[in-house]
C-alpha cells in the first residue's frame, strides 16, 4: 500500500517509522509540510491509501490534516485528535466531561484573574502554554509573589494565546511520572520517566525504565484516548495518593527511548495499526 | 562525506540517512538537516519553534 | 430565564441587548471575561444559557467551549466561533458547501508564499489565517513588497503567522456588503463604501441600506448554515455581477450601523435567545 507521511524535521522516530514501512514492501510518500502548498478549491492532493502524520510542527499538522481530512483522505492522527491533545484546555475538558482521572484544572483569560485562580487552587500549582511541548514555558509557581510576576512576564511578552492561562494543580509525584502509549484500543507498553527535577521529560533529562502496564494503567489510559478519539498516543500518567491520573496527551508521540526499555515494537505496531486500517477500508 | 556549511568541517552523513534528518557537525556544533541525498547536501537546521513537539 | 452574558466591555450593543433581556422580564447575569475564571471539573456559572459578546476571539471560544462541554449552551456554539475566528475554516467551510468564495492558497514558508504570491499574480492578499477587524491584512502590489512584508512577518511574527493565507485580489466597486442574520432570518444588509481597498479599515467608510435580493438572501442563509452559527454578519464582495462571501463574523457589531441596519435585530437576537432556551431546557 502506499502510506504518505506527513512530516518536516525527521527525529529517530520518522526514521524507524519510514524503515518499518520500507521492510513491509510498502510504498512511503514523504510528505515534507514545509513544501506544501494547498489552493483550496482544488480536491485531489495525494495519492496515498492513508496518511500518518507525523509533523514536529502542531500548526502545521492542525492544518494540513484539517484540509486532507476535508477531501476524504484518511489520516491517523486526525484534526480532531490533534485538536484534542495539542491544546491541553480541551484535552483537560474533555478528560473531566468522561470521568478520566486527572488534575484539576483552571482557565483564565488575564493576569489578575488567573491570579485569582492560583489563589484558589492553592500553591504550589503548574502553570502551562496551552499549545507546546517538551516541558517548554511550564512553570512550577510556589507562591503568589512568583504568580504575579510570571503573569505580568505571560500577559506583557507574550502572544495572544499566552493570554490563555491554563493552570493546573500540582501533583507530588514519587519523583517519576509515567509515559504509556495506546495504538487502537491496546495499551502496548509504558515506561517511568524518573528525575530530580520535577519536570521529567526526556527531553529535559529524565530517564527512561520499563514500566509493567497493569490492569489500572491499561483502563485509564484506554478511558484517556477515548476521551481524546485518539488513535495513536502517549498518555502522561501521575502516581497520586487517589490512583493514577492523566496529565497530558501526546498525539505525535516520541518513543526513541522506549522501544529497548520495554522490549516492545512501537513503530511496527503502529504500522501494523495503519495497516488494519486500510484493510478496514478506511477509519469509521 | 560532506561540508559542514557553517564552518567547512567534513560531516559525515550516514548510508541509512533520510531527507529532512538532522545531523550534528562535531566540530562547530551546528545542527544541519539533510537536504538532499543525491548528491547529499545539509543546510543548518531550522530553530525549534513554539509550537514544535509531540 | 437567568441569560448570561459574557463580555469584555458593555458597549452600545451589549446595552441594547441587556435592556431589551431584563425588560422581559430575564434576569441578566454580566460574566466579565477579564474577571472570570473557569474550573474544568465542574460548572460554577448560575445561568441558563449565555449570549456571548467578547471582543478577544480567543477569550470567547475558550469560554464557549468550556461552557458547551460542561452542557451549557451558548450563542454563538463555540464550534461556530472556532470556524468564524479562522479566515481558514471559513473558506473551507463555504468551499464544502459550494459557496462562492475568492480563490485561496495556504502555504508555511516564506518561499512557498513567495513563489505562490507570484503565480496567483499582483495584486494579491494576505491575511493571517487568524483574526478580525482588518489587523494585518495586506494588498501586496508587487514582488518587493511581497518580500519585504512575508520576512517581517517570519522575523516578528508568532508560529500562528507561519501560515499564509494568500488570496485572490477582488476589484470591487468601491464598497462591500454585510448581510445581518440572525436565525433563519436575514434582517439587514448594508453596503460599506470606500477608496480604501479594505473597505473595514476603522472610521474610512460610509453606510448605506443595501437592499437584499434573493442572490443575497441565498448565499448568506447557506453561509450561515455552513459555519454552523446563530448569528452572523457576512461580508460579501461584488466581483463581475457575481457575490461572493468573504468573511464570516460572529460577535455581530450593529449599533454602529444605525439606521441603515434597522433596530429591530436587538429583538430579533433576544428572540432567538428566548427560543433556544425553550429548546434546550424541554
Amino acid at each position: 500500500m502506499k502510506i504518505g507521511v506527513l512530516c518536516s524535521r525527521i527525529r529517530p522516530e520518522e526514521k524507524l517509522l519510514f524503515q518499518e514501512i520500507r521492510c513491509r514492501g510498502h510504498e512511503l510518500v514523504q510528505i515534507d509540510t514545509r513544501k506544501c502548498v494547498f489552493d483550496l478549491q482544488e480536491n485531489n492532493f495525494f495519492d496515498v491509501d492513508i496518511i500518518l502524520e507525523r509533523s514536529i510542527s502542531h500548526t502545521h499538522a492542525v492544518y494540513i490534516t484539517k484540509i486532507l481530512q476535508n477531501r476524504n483522505v484518511p489520516i491517523i492522527n486526525n484534526y480532531e485528535v490533534i485538536q484534542n491533545c495539542g491544546d491541553k484546555v480541551i484535552t483537560s475538558l474533555l478528560l473531566d466531561k468522561y470521568k478520566v482521572p486527572t488534575t484539576k484544572v483552571r482557565i483564565a483569560f488575564t493576569a489578575k484573574s488567573a491570579l485569582d485562580a492560583m489563589d484558589e487552587l492553592g500553591y504550589p500549582c503548574v502553570l502551562k502554554p496551552g499549545v507546546g511541548s517538551w516541558g517548554r514555558l511550564i512553570s512550577k509557581v510556589e507562591s503568589r509573589n512568583a504568580a504575579e510576576t510570571i503573569l505580568e512576564h505571560k500577559e506583557v511578552l507574550g502572544t495572544y494565546h499566552h493570554s490563555i492561562f491554563y493552570i493546573q494543580e500540582y501533583i507530588d509525584k514519587p519523583g517519576r511520572d509515567i509515559r504509556a502509549f495506546v495504538v487502537g484500543d491496546k495499551t502496548i507498553c509504558a515506561i517511568y520517566r524518573a528525575s530530580k527535577h520535577w519536570i521529567t521529560n526526556t527531553a529535559r533529562g529524565g530517564q527512561a525504565t520499563n514500566c509493567p502496564v497493569t490492569p489500572g494503567i491499561d483502563k485509564i489510559c484506554r478511558d484517556a484516548a477515548k476521551a481524546v478519539d485518539g488513535q495513536i498516543v502517549a498518555i502522561d500518567l501521575f502516581e497520586s495518593n487517589n490512583g493514577f491520573i492523566v496529565n497530558e496527551i501526546n498525539h505525535t508521540m516520541e518513543f526513541r527511548n522506549s522501544i529497548h526499555t520495554t522490549g516492545v515494537n512501537i513503530p511496527a505496531k503502529m504500522i501494523d495499526y495503519l495497516e488494519n486500517v486500510v484493510k478496514k477500508g478506511g477509519l469509521e | 562525506m560532506v561540508e559542514c556549511p557553517e564552518c567547512g568541517a567534513d560531516v559525515t552523513v550516514g548510508e541509512d540517512a533520510e531527507v529532512g534528518e538532522v545531523i550534528m557537525c562535531s566540530d562547530c556544533g551546528s545542527e544541519l538537516e539533510v537536504k538532499s541525498l543525491e548528491p547529499v547536501t545539509l543546510k543548518l537546521a531550522p530553530d525549534e519553534e513554539e509550537d514544535w513537539g509531540q | 430565564m437567568k441569560l448570561g452574558i459574557l463580555y469584555e466591555r458593555i458597549r452600545k450593543d451589549e446595552k441594547a441587548l441587556i435592556t431589551e433581556a431584563e425588560s422581559r422580564g430575564h434576569e441578566v447575569i454580566l460574566i466579565n471575561d477579564k474577571e472570570i475564571f473557569f474550573k474544568l471539573e465542574k460548572n460554577e456559572l448560575n445561568v441558563d444559557i449565555v449570549l456571548e459578546r467578547c471582543i478577544s476571539h480567543s477569550r470567547a471560544y475558550y469560554a464557549m467551549k468550556i461552557l458547551n462541554e460542561q452542557g451549557i449552551s451558548t450563542i454563538n456554539s463555540s464550534k461556530a466561533a472556532d470556524i468564524c475566528g479562522s479566515k481558514f475554516l471559513v473558506t473551507e467551510n463555504l468551499l464544502k458547501n459550494k459557496i462562492p468564495t475568492p480563490k485561496t492558497i495556504i502555504t508555511f514558508t516564506k518561499d512557498s508564499a513567495l513563489e505562490s504570491i507570484e503565480k496567483l499574480g499582483y495584486p494579491v492578499i494576505l491575511k493571517p489565517a487568524i483574526g478580525t477587524w482588518g489587523t494585518l491584512c495586506a494588498k501586496i502590489n508587487d514582488r518587493e513588497a511581497a518580500e519585504g512584508i512575508i520576512d517581517h512577518k517570519e522575523k516578528l511574527g508568532s508560529y500562528h503567522h507561519s501560515v499564509y493565507y494568500i488570496q485572490e485580489y477582488i476589484n470591487k466597486p468601491g464598497r462591500d456588503i454585510r448581510v445581518f442574520v440572525v436565525g433563519n432570518k436575514v434582517v439587514g444588509a448594508i453596503y460599506r463604501n470606500s477608496k480604501h481597498w479594505m473597505t473595514n479599515k476603522a472610521g474610512k467608510f460610509t453606510i448605506d441600506k443595501c437592499e437584499i435580493t434573493d442572490e443575497i438572501k441565498k448565499l448568506a442563509l447557506q453561509a450561515k448554515d455552513a459555519v454552523g452559527a446563530d448569528i452572523v454578519a457576512i461580508d460579501m464582495l461584488e466581483k463581475d455581477n457575481k457575490i461572493l462571501v468573504n468573511e464570516i463574523n460572529y460577535t455581530v457589531e450593529f449599533t454602529n450601523f444605525y439606521p441603515a441596519l434597522d433596530k429591530s435585530i436587538v429583538t430579533g437576537i433576544i428572540n432567538l435567545v428566548e427560543k433556544r432556551y425553550e429548546e434546550v431546557s424541554s
